[in-house]
């Protein structure tokens, strides 16, 4: 599948306590969420992101707290991929246990605020103005959990069979 | 080859003989838990894939203890939908008013999690439960979910990276210095992905309460869990108040590490981590001009009976400075009494203090400590970037009990030397 959207840039650690600050927690509304991702950092940003735009990061990405209200944020602005130098292993779980996308490749540098790149997620292929790198590939394991329609999915199938 | 505790007790959980780094294993689960933020997402999905059991309802634990005592209107309705579903599915382990505490200071405490175990919580600090020879991680809602309704979970086996300490304790330094020098050192990516092993004399002369301290900070540096060996102390611990039998694991001489750290011990002084990472670590004498506005003594890092001890050997006969508002959360009702039993509370009225029931609260800015814009707080939590307590131009810096508590006498960061 080929995904094409404006960049959104943010750098090194960005903690789950910028993408959705914890006295939001209580909620469980995706559009509450969302209508607070990033706010200490860029308070507009749930208004100016458009749905299709990416995020762009640097290095542990998501790191911090499991709130899975992160993801659940970030998607709820119709945001469906980060492309990150590295996640937080929490983060990263609970990406593709959501359906938020997530690729591993080191662009941080070389891509602009409001850049428009395209990425194939069947092969990580990223290009854009001036860019085309591979993505570090998506461990089989999660591609089979992501074609099977994400863990829950698999939950549902494992009870039906019992 | 051998293998390390962490790949032992993955091995034995997955039913197999060996395992490897990186390798994908599918493993039973000895306990579950998330609370009254991460459970609300959980049951939705509960519902939505029409599951209708736990897989055993003594090892799944609910702990209401982060917006709670009920911050809000939505706090409320949250905890009363997780009391509803524990009730119908009779939890054995819900906890909630008088009965509550800090999730990773209350399991450990009730005997709840044993060496050997493997045990996931929809909390990031999970891991703390590594002091006691456990496999323990965070997850987030949807990973608890499997979990609960399976009693199984997958992991990618992580590498291990050693630490290895010895050398004698400096006065007053604890577990907490260790474990910020550690990520102050390697960073907070420092362990992406991989267990953090601690051993070694100096860590034989840790109390548990500070190896608790120790564990629970390693996702911090990205580990997915912490781990120490189970030595004499631990079984102490564990004898008289664990639920279940335990099985206790140990690295082979031979095991594979990515990396070993060589620690001493002795050079380790305190140590405060400055706004906004947990590794921007510095040693307290560096940061005596640093004014504060709040000390937060508590949380499931360091609201353990060693860290109220430490507050109230610096706090006895001594006072808070005016405009410094000094919060003291005893982390579980068993820590409460007895540091009340023990006459702590005394000398923490006198001083100015403020008691707070055992809550997460103003760790993560929820209640019972929020910051305004420009305050600055010591606290004795586990994070502290950019808004983690407050408003966004807040600032948190973390260290351990003895130093919030001279930093609450002295209105600015402070050694608790210069307070005695």
């Amino acid at each position: 599948m080929i995904l094409k959207g404006r960049v959104w840039k943010f750098g090194d650690n960005i903690d789950t306590d910028i993408i959705i600050p914890a006295r939001y927690l209580a909620h469980t509304d995706p559009k509450v969420l969302g209508s607070h991702c990033m706010e200490p950092l860029l308070p507009d940003f749930p208004q100016k992101a458009a749905k299709g735009d990416f995020i762009v990061a640097g290095s542990n990405f998501g790191c911090g707290s499991s709130r899975e209200h992160a993801p659940i944020a970030i998607l709820a602005l119709g945001i469906p991929l980060v492309i990150g130098k590295s996640f937080a292993r929490i983060f990263y779980r609970n990406s593709f246990n959501k359906g938020l996308a997530l690729l591993e490749a080191d662009i941080f540098d070389k891509v602009k605020d409001g850049d428009v790149i395209e990425v194939d997620l069947s092969t990580g292929i990223i290009w854009g103005p001036g860019l085309k790198v591979t993505a570090k590939p998506i461990p089989p394991f999660m591609i089979e959990l992501i074609n099977e329609g994400g863990l829950m999915n698999h939950l549902k199938k494992r009870l039906e069979a019992r | 080859m051998g293998m390390t505790i962490t790949e032992k007790i993955l091995a034995a959980h997955a039913g197999k003989p060996s395992v490897e780094p990186g390798e994908i294993v599918e493993v039973k689960l000895d306990l579950v838990l998330a609370n009254d933020i991460t459970a609300p997402l959980s049951l939705e999905e509960f519902e939505k894939v029409g599951a209708t059991s736990v897989f055993d309802r003594e090892r799944v634990v609910f702990v209401l203890d982060h917006f709670t005592p009920n911050k809000d209107i939505l706090s409320a309705e949250n905890c009363k939908k997780i009391r509803e579903f524990a009730a119908k599915h009779r939890i054995k382990y819900f906890y909630e008013g008088g009965t509550c505490g800090v999730e990773h200071a209350l399991l450990p405490e009730q005997g709840l999690v044993v060496p050997g175990d493997v045990v996931i919580g929809a909390d990031s600090h999970t891991c703390t439960y590594g002091a006691l020879g456990a496999f323990s991680t965070g997850v987030g809602s949807t990973d608890f979910t499997y979990g609960m309704v399976t009693g199984t979970t997958w992991f990618k086996v992580p590498e291990s990276i050693k630490f290895s300490c010895y050398g004698k304790w400096q006065p007053w330094a604890t577990g907490k210095d260790l474990i910020l020098h550690v990520i102050g050192m390697i960073g907070v990516d420092g362990a992406l992905y991989s267990a953090m092993e601690f051993d070694g004399e100096a860590i034989s002369a840790l109390s548990m309460d500070s190896r608790l301290t120790v564990a629970n900070m390693a996702v911090e540096a990205g580990a997915k869990n912490g781990i120490f060996k189970v030595d004499e102390k631990t079984l102490d611990y564990v004898r008289g108040r664990a639920k279940r039998p335990h099985v206790v694991h140990e690295s082979d001489a031979d095991a594979r590490y990515r990396e070993v750290f060589e620690i001493d011990v002795s050079k380790i002084g305190l140590k405060v981590a400055c706004p906004s990472l947990p590794s921007n670590v510095k040693n307290v004498q560096d940061l005596k001009s640093v004014t504060i506005d709040q000390s937060v003594i508590g949380s499931c890092t360091n609201g353990r009976l060693e860290d109220l001890e430490m507050a109230e050997k610096v706090l006895k006969g001594k006072k808070v400075a005016p405009n410094v508002r000094c919060i003291v959360i005893p982390a579980t009702p068993q820590i409460y009494r007895e540091a009340y039993d023990r006459g702590y509370f005394e000398t923490f009225l006198d001083a100015g203090c403020i008691i707070s029931p055992p809550t997460c609260g103003p760790c993560l800015g929820g209640h019972m400590g929020v910051l305004a814009r420009g305050e600055r707080s010591v606290s004795t939590t586990n994070r502290n970037f950019v808004g983690r307590m407050g408003h966004p131009e807040s600032e948190v810096y973390l260290a351990g009990a003895a130093v919030a508590a001279a930093s609450a006498v002295k209105g600015r960061i402070a050694h608790p030397e210069e307070v005695l």
